[in-house]
């Protein structure tokens, strides 16, 4: 079992995330992220998938999509060269006392800070999975009060598409 | 032209070859069927949109064509949801269009508004909801070609009233299908297919497992060859019946949880499993651990991702089963008999054949009804069966001989679709008797479409086994639950031949076994009306043999003795 990221190009039609959505629940698939939105065509959109699974569910997982009418094309991108990336909201409690040390720990994780509250701040942090969890952890003894998440997008490296 | 969404419609149904469609109108679909009324395609009015579903869906099985029906939004919709799911299950081309409240008003929870897409998401190939009359034409075109080519299923197409009625300038020559997102697979992988062959000449054992994916991709005569060519003995799933001769020397019957031991046996010592057309279904497998564990694997299907679901594969080979079939068959010459391996078959034939006890209470066999039919008929009839005991005994003891001979909800087990299944069949094929082999239970979840058959005067037989229990969920009862038959008892039932009366069909009794051939007999001379015939069966028979739930298929019960 690992986790697995699939790149689904699907027609840019109401409805079709439901069914992408919808094929994973009935078959029980469970989605760990998922980031959807136009391309560079504006008729196609791009699902980014992550899904944990050993290879025959992957194979299952992707058999399955490709006989939905709207998906276009998938691409497991998890062995290949990539750049994957999430951008995450963390608001966190922050009075007089601890901002300095905040702010030294967004700048090691060159993060930024969108907003600030009388006693707290709003942190944006751009990157993969490892250096988010690493942040959040970071941020964690200071009272994290809210924090969202986009989902993974990823694009193999190089020309290829 | 200047043409209404409806006429449309109906123009592109003609150019697609659809003649026939099933349908029932209401308040969304009056455009629709305003253009019906002036048009050539003859529309067979159903009883109930779950009775119209199926009787498109036996159509479709008996003629190989595309089923299309028709049901008005709302409820009209959602009674063909158990239709659509029968169809899905079992791979059938079914185009459904449904009525929707005007554009402006969806989503709005207008009267009779339901969101149908959404609903049928999971129980369709593809679905549409066409929001501009343009698109019609498209759509449909769409709709029926993705219903009918690669693996089958079915397509609904929903579409507003104001959609309909609106008029537009049609031109026929500008309507382009274009899907990216679905090719028709053509070809196969001929590497598998010489590995495939090498298998079976190295075979000492070998057994054809045959599916419906047989008969949807119109290959039994390819199936047949293969079988006669190298004496491999072909074993059905429910959904293959008739895919090979119920009468060849090579025919095992059905296998699984009530299939013949020998057909069970065979699996458990074949070393070559060649899997035609199938899905390794749990009914068909029992405990897919203990499943032909000494056999190497071919898995023959158009859809790649039935290939490797439920077992492991040794040569996957995705394409038209026909197409694949053909090319293993040019890779093989003809040989003498497997000796070793057909006598121990015959042993098993004589050892464990299919036999059935005698009524305690002096009543008919249910099984010695099934046999009559198939006296009087000899494999020259549509079948069709509701769900359960019905259903198994009709594929026990009847031999079909042809393919589209069996109809029969094999993936969703729907009782009550064996008479409208039967209406769709007769108009599909009238040259041929149909026979709806029902229970008391089945028959009276979609009765009210006697007065269909009787409308279209179509001389359908109806042969209730009437045991006035749920049979199968009694003998379940009987053999897990202790005995306890908890709401399985059906004597209060209404009396079918008043009912059949009160319908304009004929209704005939049949209480003893002497009277049976008369009665059936009588029922085949019919030619203007359906029959229905109220059989009393043994109240207590079971369904053997059987492989218990999750059990081994090397490990029957019964099948000896009542």
């Amino acid at each position: 079992m690992r986790r697995h990221t699939l790149a689904v190009i699907v027609e840019n039609r109401p409805g079709v995330l439901t069914r992408v959505t919808t094929l994973f629940r009935r078959r029980g698939y469970n989605i760990e992220s998922l980031a959807v939105g136009e391309t560079e065509n504006p008729s196609i959109s791009r699902i980014t998938i992550m899904v944990m699974g050993d290879e025959r569910i992957l194979e299952q997982v992707t058999k399955q999509l490709y006989k939905l009418v709207d998906v276009i094309k998938i691409v497991d991108i998890t062995d290949k060269r990539s750049v994957e990336r999430e951008l995450v909201l963390i608001k966190v409690k922050a009075d007089v006392n601890v901002r300095a040390e905040i702010v030294q720990i967004v700048d090691i994780f060159r993060a930024r800070i969108v907003d600030i509250g009388k006693t707290s701040l709003i942190i944006e942090v751009t990157g993969d999975g490892g250096k988010i969890d690493a942040i959040v952890e970071s941020l964690k003894p200071f009272g994290i009060i809210e924090l969202v998440r986009t989902g993974v997008v990823a694009m193999v490296r190089g020309e290829i598409k | 032209m200047q043409l209404k969404g409806a006429e449309i419609l109906l123009r592109c149904l003609q150019e697609e070859g659809v003649d026939t469609v099933f349908g029932y109108p209401g308040g969304a679909v009056l455009p629709i069927y305003d253009a019906l009324f002036e048009s050539s395609i003859r529309h067979i009015l159903g009883r109930h949109e779950q009775g119209v579903a199926h009787a498109a869906d036996g159509y479709a099985r008996a003629t190989g064509r595309v089923g299309v029906c028709i049901a008005t939004s709302g409820p009209g919709a959602t009674n063909l949801v158990t239709g659509i799911a029968t169809a899905y299950m079992d791979s059938i081309p079914l185009v459904c269009f449904t009525g929707q409240v005007g554009t402006p008003l969806i989503g709005r929870d207008a009267f009779q508004e339901a969101d149908i897409t959404g609903i049928t998401m999971p129980i369709t190939k593809h679905n549409y909801l066409v929001e501009r009359t343009e698109d019609v034409a498209r759509t449909v075109k769409e709709a029926i070609y993705v219903a009918s080519t690669n693996r089958p299923g079915p397509v609904v197409v929903d579409l507003p009233k104001d959609v309909m009625e609106r008029s537009i300038d049609y031109k026929p020559e500008e309507v382009e299908v274009n899907l990216r997102g679905y090719r028709v697979l053509k070809g196969y992988n001929s590497g598998q297919v010489i590995s495939a062959v090498e298998l079976i000449k190295n075979a000492k054992r070998p057994v054809i497992y045959a599916g419906g994916g047989v008969i949807s991709s119109n290959a039994a005569a390819e199936l047949t060859e293969l079988a006669q060519k190298r004496k491999i003995p072909v074993t059905t799933t429910l959904m293959g019946m008739g895919a090979f001769p119920g009468n060849n020397y090579l025919n095992l019957g059905m296998l699984g949880m009530h299939g013949t031991r020998y057909a069970n046996y065979a699996i458990g010592e074949s070393d070559l499993l060649i899997a035609v057309g199938v899905r390794f279904d749990d009914r068909v497998t029992g405990n897919i651990a203990t499943f032909a564990p000494h056999a190497r694997v071919i898995h023959i299907d158009i859809d790649a991702a039935e290939i490797g679901k439920n077992v492991d594969v040794h040569v996957p080979i995705v394409g038209q089963v026909k197409e694949v079939l053909q090319g293993i068959n040019q890779g093989l010459e003809e040989v003498a008999e497997y000796w070793e391996w057909h006598q121990t078959i015959d042993r098993w034939k004589k050892e464990f054949p299919m036999r059935y006890g005698t009524s305690s209470e002096g009543r008919i066999m249910p099984q010695n009804v099934v046999e009559k039919i198939y006296d009087l008929t000899r494999g020259n009839a549509i079948i069709t069966t509701e769900v359960g005991q019905n259903q198994m005994w009709a594929a026990q003891h009847y031999k079909f001989e042809h393919p589209r001979t069996f109809l029969t909800s094999g993936g969703l087990g729907t009782m009550g679709y064996g008479l409208p299944a039967a209406i769709g069949a007769k108009i599909g094929r009238p040259d041929l008797p149909v026979i709806d082999i029902a229970g008391d239970g089945s028959i009276q979840m979609n009765i009210q479409e006697l007065a269909t058959a009787v409308q279209y005067q179509l001389p359908i037989i109806v042969c209730i086994l009437n045991n006035q229990f749920l049979g199968m969920v009694r003998q379940w009862q009987g053999l897990f639950y202790g005995g306890r038959y908890s709401y399985t008892d059906m004597s209060h039932q209404p009396d079918f031949v008043k009912l059949a009366e009160a319908f304009g069909a004929i209704g005939l009794r049949v209480s003893q076994e002497g009277e049976l051939n008369q009665a059936l007999e009588q029922a085949l001379q019919v030619t203007d009306r359906p029959v229905v015939l109220d059989i009393m069966v043994e109240r207590e028979a079971d369904v053997y043999p059987m492989v218990p739930p999750g059990g081994s298929l090397s490990h029957m019960l019964g099948g000896d003795e009542i």
